[in-house]
């Protein structure tokens, strides 16, 4: 058994591979101790190899992977072996968001990664929503229901939710203001998308593609251009550690 | 000592301890270093010490001593008339806090540090200085010297922003502005006896910098680009001629190691080129991560690496008016973003690319620095051309964004590994 451990800054995820195809998984919210609950995780599939990617990878690998690659090719590589078409990854994440260009050969010849805040990330959303009241598993929903097209205009986290704040305070429903929050964050992605490129399949990974709302942006953002979600998206970081793992241990 | 320089002597303790600690971890733990680099090491630890005693010692003789902030100030003046240099320190997130109660928070780190330093009264350099020379380069900085000179004289040099006739004559006018400016402090007129003398040493401070930038590009390398970016650093606040003579040393010694085949760190570590803003004492932070995640950094093209020492000047000029002309054209062909059209900087990055044997380049710009992460577009579309790697990084001195700027240098490199 080879695995591949997803230590992010939100979710632990894991991905247990074995001739060829992923045969297990698990995903976690991660607490204190990332590398304890992680190496708690994946005990019980005595793993020849492991290999950490995510926030925690260098943690993991002190303590018990025997190596690590970056979310950005984990990703890369997760997408390359469920969506082998696809050349552009747009993974949003907990606290980052990121968008990967891939050869035919699934390596990454460029990316764009956010790295001063939280804008347009999970964390994002996460607030928002919290700001609104929503749990987070209705929010995308709600947003997707709502049809008035207001604007946010503030990318910054602290900023937005001042936005969203005095928005609610002049009366403006709910879920007309979720819509504008998601709408931000879909046009994030299509500047990031714009400033790297990308092909006619984009794969979306990463926990925030679960939100049906941002995907639904996406799509209608892009003309001629297919958006395939994987199934599990939050997955696909841990599956590419996975894959690595059996690459090096000697089983590709 | 510290107290009659009206310093913050608890503070200064603090931020002297902290710098030991931080330098410790990031420079005396690399292995297989240099034997040459225990001089730098102590330029370090007499930053605070035997250096500002020079200082003083040299006040004392009445020699003028001189803070600056660019590579644009001609230092070769500044010797001729027996005084001193010294780049201000402008690298630290510690005296950001000070400059933020009274500077705007969006605007250059380097120059709120550096702001701040004076403004804490926690940098010796800023206490000894007799004025500090600063100059245009941008916005940030031209607006806060009219604020530094409440608490430190404060004199500003224009450079012009393009290369035209008309800016080089300005610019010659200001040259020679500042030769009055700094003989009227100096008591003393230069002749161009002096003015030869202190081109040679200048010359042989820059040239001994050329030889250490080359013989880092062997590949592999004998040096650390984290111990190269120290010397480059430390080349702003040494006396020039000891330097030149230790910085030799520290070549002949890298010779030996080239010929013995003793590589740092290990043989087929990633090759980085760094071009952009300078990186002011003790900004080591993308140093730190690119060489802490296996690769090796072979080039800085910035102010603080090529773009001080990659250009000399004739030193046998018959008279004053020609040794101006030519120390005016020599500070001319400085590629500094602020200039428009920059085309040569364009070329010259894409050529140190090439003498430097790097792999790759990362553009690094602070935070707010317009002229440098506008034309960083320029750069980014030469190297598509080239099919050069290439990665953008902007940040400032604070550690908040280590962990995703960790991520973005290892994804780099394992995309350059493919």
């Amino acid at each position: 058994m080879y695995v591949g451990v997803d230590l992010g800054s939100r979710t632990i995820k894991v991905a247990a591979w074995q001739d060829g195809r992923m045969v297990d998984h698990k995903l976690q919210e991660s607490g204190f101790e990332p590398h304890e609950q992680a190496r708690e995780m994946i005990k019980a599939y005595s793993p020849r190899h492991v290999i950490a990617t995510g926030y925690g990878r260098h943690l993991a690998h002190e303590h018990f992977a025997d190596g690590v690659i970056t979310e950005i090719k984990a990703h890369a590589m997760g997408i390359h072996t469920m969506l082998p078409e696809a050349t552009t990854v747009v993974d949003i994440g907990g606290q980052d968001s990121k968008v990967i260009a891939l050869n035919v050969k699934g390596q990454v010849t460029n990316f764009q990664m956010n790295d001063k805040c939280a804008a347009g990330t999970g964390r994002f959303l996460e607030i928002m929503a919290t700001s609104l009241a929503y749990p987070l598993g209705d929010f995308g929903p709600a947003a997707l229901a709502s049809e008035q097209e207001i604007q946010i205009n503030s990318m910054c986290t602290v900023f937005a939710e001042s936005e969203v704040i005095s928005m609610k305070n002049r009366g403006i429903p709910r879920q007309h203001i979720a819509r504008a929050v998601h709408s931000s964050v879909a046009d994030r992605i299509i500047a990031m998308l714009g400033r790297i490129g990308f092909g006619e399949l984009i794969a979306f990974s990463g926990g925030v593609a679960n939100n049906p709302c941002i995907v639904q942006m996406v799509r209608m953002r892009l003309e001629n251009v297919q958006v395939v979600v994987p199934e599990n998206p939050s997955l696909i970081g841990a599956l590419g550690a996975a894959i690595e793992a059996a690459r090096r241990g000697g089983q590709v | 000592m510290w107290k009659d320089l009206d310093m913050d002597v608890e503070r200064f303790d603090k931020m002297r301890l902290m710098l030991g600690e931080i330098f410790e971890k990031t420079y005396l733990s690399q292995k297989n270093r240099p034997a040459g680099m225990a001089y730098f090491d102590n330029m370090i630890a007499e930053l605070h010490g035997g250096r500002i005693k020079e200082l003083l010692a040299a006040k004392e003789e009445g020699r003028p001593v001189i803070g600056t902030f660019c590579v644009y100030i001609p230092e070769e003046i500044v010797l001729a008339a027996g005084g001193v240099c010294v780049g201000l320190c402008g690298g630290s997130q510690g005296s950001v806090p000070d400059a933020e109660k009274i500077l705007p928070r969006n605007i250059c780190p380097m120059v709120k540090s550096a702001f701040g330093f004076k403004a804490g009264r926690i940098c010796p350099y800023f206490q000894v200085l007799d004025f500090v020379y600063g100059e245009t380069t941008c916005d940030a900085k031209k607006k806060t010297w009219e604020i530094l000179d409440e608490m430190v004289p404060t004199h500003v040099m224009e450079i012009p922003q393009m290369k035209n006739q008309t800016d080089q004559e300005m610019w010659l006018a200001e040259v020679k502005a500042f030769k009055t400016k700094v003989e009227s402090f100096s008591g003393k007129e230069v002749t161009i006896e002096d003015m030869r003398r202190a081109t040679r040493t200048m010359n042989n401070k820059r040239k001994a910098l050329q030889r250490l930038n080359t013989l880092r590009h062997t590949n592999p390398t004998p040096i650390s680009g984290k111990d190269v970016l120290l010397i480059e650093q430390i080349a702003f606040y040494d006396e020039p001629i000891r330097f030149a003579r230790e910085v030799n040393e520290l070549c002949d010694e890298l010779e030996k190691r080239i010929a013995d085949n003793v590589a740092i760190p290990s043989k087929n570590a990633a090759r980085i080129m760094v071009a952009g803003v300078p990186m002011a004492l003790p900004n080591w932070k993308l140093h730190n991560l690119v060489e802490g995640a296996g690769a090796v950094i072979v080039n800085e093209e910035s102010c603080i690496g090529t773009r001080y020492y990659k250009d000399l000047m004739d030193e046998n000029a018959e008279d004053m008016e020609t040794i101006l002309q030519n120390l005016t054209s020599r500070y001319m062909q400085i590629d500094c973003s602020c200039f428009t059209p920059n085309n040569e900087r364009i070329d010259q990055v894409l050529r140190e690319y090439k003498e430097s044997g790097a792999q790759g380049i990362i553009h690094y710009s602070l935070q707010f620095c317009h002229t440098y992460n506008i034309e960083e577009i320029r750069i980014r579309q030469a190297c598509e051309r080239e099919g050069i790697p290439y990665m953008f990084i902007e940040s400032d001195y604070s550690p908040e964004d280590v962990g995703q700027l960790q991520t973005r240098v290892e994804a780099f490199l394992e995309q350059i590994g493919e």
